[in-house]
C-alpha cells in the first residue's frame, strides 16, 4: 500500500458516555476496495460518517492525502455519501437528483448534461432523465444514489450499507454492477455492511470490526481461512467453535480425542479455541473418523443439508451433499489443514459477542 | 336492525352537535336581530354590525388584538423553530426534561400564569402593550414546539446530510432541505399560537395594564357596564375568523397526509 489517501488516527469517540471507537487507525489505499464489515453497533458507521465529517471525532486526526480534515465541514470533503436510506431530493426528478452537486458547483449546462448522461448509463437508467425519484423502486433509488454521489468525482466513495433494504435477489445483482462501477471510475470505495457474504463478495480488503475495535484486516480469502479470534471466525460464515488443547505442535485433542493439524507455536498443552468449517467436516461409517456421534437433526438447505451430530455435550455442525439418517451414530473425519487453532481470548474486547 | 343502529346514531349525534354548537348558533342569530330582546324576533339587520365598525374603542381593541396575535405568534416560531431541533438533538433524558418543561406552561392554570407573569413584569417594565405582548410569546413557544415537533421526528435527517455531502453550506441547506419539510408544522403551529393568543383573556387581563385593550378584555369591561348586541355581532365574527383559520389549517395538514401516505405505497 504505497498509495495512501485516507488515513485515521488514533479515532476515540464516545456517544452519551458509551465507547464507540477505541483508538481507531486505518489507512486506505488509492482505488482500493475496502469494507469495514460488523455487527450493528460496532462503531463501523461512525466511522464512515467522521470520514464524511457529519461527526467529529473526540481526538485523533482524519488526513486525506496527507491534509488534516478533521475539522473541515462535509461539503468540503472531496468524498461523497451513499446512504443507507437513499435520501434522495423528493420534490426533484432524477437529473435535478444527479445535477444537485454540480450545480452547487456551478458547473456550465452542458458539462452537467454530459454529466447526467454519463452517470444513469453507469448505473444502466437510461433515458431516466425525468422520472420522478417518488415512483422509482428501491434499487433504481439506489441506484440514482450512486450516480449523484459519482457524478461529483470524489476521490473516495463511502457506502453507508447501500444495499440494505434491498431484497435478497437485488441486492446480489446491485453488488455485481457495483464492482462494475468501481472498475469503472476508478475511485477508492469504502464500503460499510454487516453482511459477510456481500464483503467476500466485492471488496479487495475486509476489516472485521467488533466493539469499535478491528478484529482483522485482510483479503476476503485470508478472513474466510485463517481467522485470527472466535469473533471473526463466528461471524464470517458457519462454524464449529470448541474447545481444545495444543497437545504440541501439529497435535491438537478435540473432546478427548487427538487430531493432525497444521499449525505450531502454541507451546505444549495450551487450551486453544478450535474452529472447523461446516463443509469440512465429512460424515463417514462409526468407527472410522475420529469422532463417533448421533445425528440428531437434518435440514435440506437447497444447495447442501445441514446436519447436526452429537458428540458428548457438542453439537457438531455438518453441511454435506448427502443426508444422514436422524438416530444413526456416524463417524467424522477431517484433513489436517482444514483445522484452524486460535488463541483464547486474553480480553473481553475479543470476546465473541453477536447480540443483534 | 342495521337501519335502527343507523337512525339511533344519526339522533345521538345530532344530540351532542346541537349541545356543542346551538349557544353559538344563538349568538349568531341574536347579531342580526333588529330587536334588542333576547328572546324575540324583531326582523333582520346588519345594525348591530354597522354599529361595531363605527366604534372606535372596539375597532382600537380589534387592531390590538391581531398586531398582539400576529407579532407573538411570529416571535413564537422564530424561538419555537430553533428551539424544537435543538430539543430534539437532545440526548433522551435530557429530550424527556425539555419537554415536559414545555408542556407545564399549556397545563398550568391561566390564572397562575398571568398573575406570576404580572408580579414578574412590575420589576422590570411597565404594563402596557410589551408586557402583554411577551406574556402572550411566553405561552405560545410551547404550541409552536409542540406543532413542528413531529414534523422533525419524521424527518429523514440524512436528506440535510446528502445536502451537505454534495457541497451545500449549512445555511443553504436548511433553507432548501429542513425548512420546507417543517413547513406544515411551522403553518400550524403559528396558526394555533394566533388563535390562542386571540382567545386569552386571563393572562392578557393581569399583564395589560391601564390603557390597553384587546377584544376580550374590552368585552369584559363592557359586559360589567349591560351586554350590548354589538357584542354579538363582534363574537360572531371572532367565531367565523377562527372557524375560518382551523378549517384552513385542517385541510392543510390532511392534504398534507395524504401526500405522505401516498409516498408511502409507492
Amino acid at each position: 500500500m504505497s498509495d495512501v489517501i485516507l488515513q485515521m488516527e488514533h479515532i476515540d469517540k464516545s456517544f452519551d458516555g458509551k465507547k464507540i471507537l477505541k483508538d481507531f487507525n486505518l489507512e486506505i489505499g488509492r482505488n482500493e476496495f475496502v469494507t469495514l464489515l460488523g455487527p450493528s453497533g460496532c462503531g463501523k458507521s461512525t466511522i464512515l460518517r467522521i470520514i464524511g465529517g457529519f461527526v467529529n471525532p473526540d481526538s485523533g486526526r482524519v488526513l486525506f492525502e496527507g491534509k488534516d480534515i478533521t475539522h473541515l465541514p462535509p461539503e468540503k470533503r472531496n468524498v461523497n455519501t451513499v446512504f443507507q436510506k437513499y435520501s434522495l431530493f423528493p420534490h426533484m426528478n432524477v437529473a435535478e437528483n444527479i445535477a444537485f452537486g454540480l450545480k452547487l458547483k456551478k458547473k456550465s449546462s452542458a458539462y452537467i448534461r454530459d454529466k447526467i448522461e454519463y452517470a444513469l448509463k453507469l448505473v444502466n437508467l437510461e433515458g431516466y432523465e425525468s422520472r420522478d425519484t417518488t415512483s422509482l423502486s428501491g434499487g433504481q433509488q439506489q441506484r440514482v444514489a450512486i450516480a449523484r454521489a459519482i457524478v461529483n468525482e470524489p476521490q473516495v466513495l463511502l457506502l453507508d450499507e447501500p444495499l440494505g433494504a434491498l431484497d435478497l435477489k437485488l441486492r446480489h445483482e446491485m453488488q455485481r454492477e457495483l464492482i462494475k462501477i468501481k472498475k469503472e471510475v476508478g475511485i477508492t470505495f469504502l464500503y460499510v455492511t454487516h453482511d459477510q457474504e456481500e464483503a467476500l463478495m466485492m471488496s479487495d480488503r475486509i476489516i472485521v470490526m467488533n466493539k469499535g475495535i478491528i478484529q482483522q484486516a485482510g483479503n476476503s480469502k485470508d478472513i474466510y481461512d485463517e481467522p485470527q479470534n472466535a469473533f471473526v471466525a463466528d461471524f464470517i460464515g458457519e462454524s464449529n467453535i470448541i474447545d481444545g488443547i495444543m497437545v504440541r505442535d501439529c497435535l491438537v485433542s478435540i473432546q478427548g480425542v487427538s487430531f493432525q493439524c497444521v499449525d505450531t507455536g502454541f507451546g505444549i498443552n495450551k487450551p486453544v479455541d478450535v474452529v472447523i468449517r461446516p463443509e469440512d467436516l465429512e460424515i463417514v461409517e462409526k468407527g472410522k473418523g475420529y469422532l463417533d456421534g448421533q445425528v440428531i437433526s437434518v435440514i435440506f438447505k437447497g444447495a447442501y443439508y445441514e446436519i447436526k451430530v452429537k458428540v458428548n455435550d457438542y453439537e457438531w455442525m455438518i453441511q454435506s451433499v448427502n443426508p444422514a439418517p436422524v438416530g444413526d451414530i456416524v463417524g467424522l473425519t477431517i484433513l489436517p489443514d482444514n483445522i484452524q487453532i486460535m488463541h483464547k481470548p486474553v480480553s473481553d474486547d475479543e470476546e465473541v459477542s453477536r447480540d443483534e | 336492525m342495521k337501519r335502527f343502529k343507523d337512525i339511533i346514531s344519526g339522533i345521538y349525534i345530532g344530540f351532542i352537535g346541537l349541545i356543542l354548537y346551538a349557544p353559538i348558533l344563538v349568538l349568531i342569530v341574536l347579531s342580526f336581530n333588529a330587536s334588542r330582546s333576547r328572546v324575540t324576533w324583531g326582523g333582520f339587520t346588519f345594525d348591530w354590525y354597522i354599529r361595531l365598525f363605527s366604534n372606535q374603542q372596539i375597532l382600537e381593541a380589534l387592531f390590538t388584538t391581531l398586531i398582539l396575535a400576529f407579532a407573538s405568534s411570529a416571535v413564537s416560531v422564530l424561538v419555537g423553530v430553533p428551539g424544537a431541533l435543538g430539543i430534539h438533538a437532545m440526548n433522551k433524558k435530557k429530550y424527556g426534561i425539555f419537554m415536559t418543561l414545555t408542556n407545564i406552561p399549556m397545563l398550568n392554570a391561566d390564572i397562575v400564569t398571568g398573575i406570576a407573569l404580572m408580579l414578574w413584569f412590575v420589576h422590570f417594565i411597565p404594563l402596557g402593550f410589551g408586557s402583554v405582548l411577551l406574556a402572550h410569546i411566553t405561552f405560545n413557544i410551547p404550541y409552536v414546539i409542540l406543532s413542528v415537533m413531529p414534523r422533525i421526528q419524521q424527518m429523514n435527517l440524512s436528506v440535510y446530510e446528502a445536502t451537505r455531502d454534495l457541497g451545500a453550506g449549512p445555511v443553504y441547506a436548511f433553507f432548501k432541505v429542513l425548512l420546507p419539510e417543517m413547513m406544515p408544522g411551522i403553518i400550524s403551529g403559528f396558526f394555533m399560537a394566533f388563535t390562542m393568543s386571540m382567545d386569552d383573556f386571563v393572562i392578557t387581563y393581569f399583564t395589560k395594564g391601564a390603557g390597553v385593550n384587546t377584544l376580550s378584555t374590552m368585552i369584559y369591561g363592557e359586559i360589567r357596564k349591560g351586554i350590548k348586541p354589538e357584542m354579538y355581532a363582534l363574537s360572531t365574527i371572532i367565531f367565523v375568523a377562527v372557524s375560518i383559520i382551523l378549517l384552513c389549517v385542517n385541510t392543510l395538514s390532511e392534504k398534507h397526509k395524504n401526500h405522505i401516505v401516498e409516498e408511502k405505497n409507492l
